[in-house]
Order: structure tokens, then sequence, then C-alpha cells
């Protein structure tokens, strides 16, 4: 029984998913003319809580038409070990995570609660729990 | 060649998470630290939206683009797995300041660090589906 659900999962009919990578194809797209023409001309402007909250975990200031911190998403931008960490675990949380629970922020936040579905109401609780605990309790570990 | 027609739709989804900030790492620290209404904002508006949207979508008689009648499957309701899940999401979530979607944004915006996101986050896909059936739903 085991082994007929894991060929179920895996039987995937590329086929008639192939609309998927023609928008997954868009949405690199979008990224790259987003960025290249359509950037802020200012650097963003954040909360007072999380200005303490980055300057406590040594990491940088957002600068102009930047969107997340260099030194850990960008090559070059200064590396660590924990930060390669923090890329690794992070996608696989995520990947695991929205196959687990049947969604993410678009299936379950908005699509989900938008279709008044009580599995993503529990989802997106979920959601918070898990970003709240790496917020406040998590990253603090790993960067200081 | 209909399809095509996903193209450009994902093209105006990155360009929005893009210009929207929803995508930006700083921004989801700020939302899970409740320190900006900014993300809330977003995904507010945005569930407002998707409800008239299904709302206007199931009393009218469109067609989606293969012709067929557009359907709503209710989600399973698999408590176990969506709050088990839903918590291992949320701690990627915070970690990378991504989900799915916005990765593939964030490596056309050119941040590199993602491509490494990827590729972890498609690994996983694959584990849990070799671990489906030993898990709780």
């Amino acid at each position: 029984m085991g082994a007929g659900k894991k060929i179920n999962y895996f039987d995937y009919n590329w086929k008639s998913h192939d609309w998927l990578f023609l928008f997954l194809v868009g949405t690199v797209i979008g990224g790259f003319l987003a960025s290249r023409f359509m950037a802020n001309q200012e650097a963003m402007i954040l909360g007072e809580a999380t200005i303490v909250y980055l300057t406590d975990l040594g990491l940088s200031m957002p600068s102009i038409g930047e969107l997340s911190p260099k030194e850990i998403f960008s090559f070059g931008g200064g590396f660590q070990l924990k930060y390669l960490f923090m890329l690794m675990s992070g996608g696989f949380l995520i990947g695991f995570g929205t196959r687990y629970a049947g969604g993410c922020t678009s299936g379950h936040a908005i699509t989900g609660l938008s279709n008044l579905q009580l599995p993503s109401l529990v989802a997106v609780i979920g959601f918070f729990i898990g970003g709240i605990a790496m917020t406040y309790f998590i990253l603090p570990l790993i960067l200081s | 060649m209909k399809k095509l027609l996903f193209l450009p739709v994902g093209i105006v989804f990155g360009i929005t998470m893009f210009k929207s900030e929803a995508i930006s790492w700083y921004r989801i620290q700020e939302m899970f630290l409740f320190d900006s209404f900014h993300m809330y904002g977003i995904i507010g508006v945005a569930v407002i939206l998707g409800a008239l949207i299904h709302f206007l979508l199931k009393k009218s008689t469109i067609k989606n683009i293969n012709g067929e009648a557009i359907v709503f499957a209710d989600k399973p309701k698999t408590y176990t797995a969506s709050i088990i899940g839903g918590i291992l999401f949320g701690l990627g979530w915070s970690m990378t300041g991504a989900c799915p979607g916005p990765i593939y944004v964030l490596v056309g915006a050119g941040y590199e660090g993602f491509i490494v996101v990827l590729l972890s986050a498609l690994i996983a896909t694959f584990v849990y589906g070799a671990l489906k059936s030993k898990l709780p739903h």
C-alpha cells in the first residue's frame, strides 16, 4: 500500500501541467524585468522594531532597490557558512512544508481563505506558528 | 498555443511580487515582528479580491481557456498535514523570506542565493513524495 501511494505521487502527468512551466518561466522574466527597469529609486523604509532586530543580528539595512540582505542572498556579498545553511534548510522547509500542507501562501492563505476552506485556515495558523518561532527564536540563534 | 497566455500571466505575477515587496526578506521579518501593516495589507487585499472573484466565477458560466467549466475543488480535510506542514512551511518562509512562487521571481531578479533555495526545495518535494505514506495526514 505504501509503495502504491509512492508511485501515485511520482506518477506525474507532465503533459497536462505544461502550462505551469510557462507560468514559471514568466515569473523569472517578470523578476528580471522588474529588477532591471522598475526598481525603486530609494531604499525601503522599515519599521523601528525591524531596524533594531536587524542591528542586533548584525545584518545590513536595505540599500537602494534592494529587497533582501545581500550578504545572505547574493553571492559575493560576504559569504558565511551560516548563510548557506539558511538557504539550504530554508529551501528544504519551504518545499517539504508546501507539499505536506497541500499549499503555500497562494494556495492556502489567498485562494484557500478566500474560498472559505477550513484546512487552509489551519495551515495559515501553522505558517504563523512556524514563522514567529523562526523570527523570534531560531534566526537569532543561527545568526548571533 | 493558447497556453502561451500563461507566460504573460507569469510575467505580471513576477512584476507584482517584486514591486509590492512581498518577496522581500526584510518585509517578511517586519510581518512576523508585527512591525508594519505592509504585508497584512497585501495579503488582506488579495483575500478580499479573491473572495469576490470566487463569488463571481461561481455565479457565472465563464469557461476556462480549454473551454471547460471552472470548478473549485475543496481542500482535503487532512488537518494534521495542514498544521504540521504549515509550521514547517512557516519556518522556511521566515528563514528565506520567500514562498514557492517568489523563489523563481527572486532568481530572475538576480539574487543568486535563491538558486540554492530552489534546488533544496525541489529535493524536498521528492523527499516528501518518498515519505508521504509514512507521515500522518
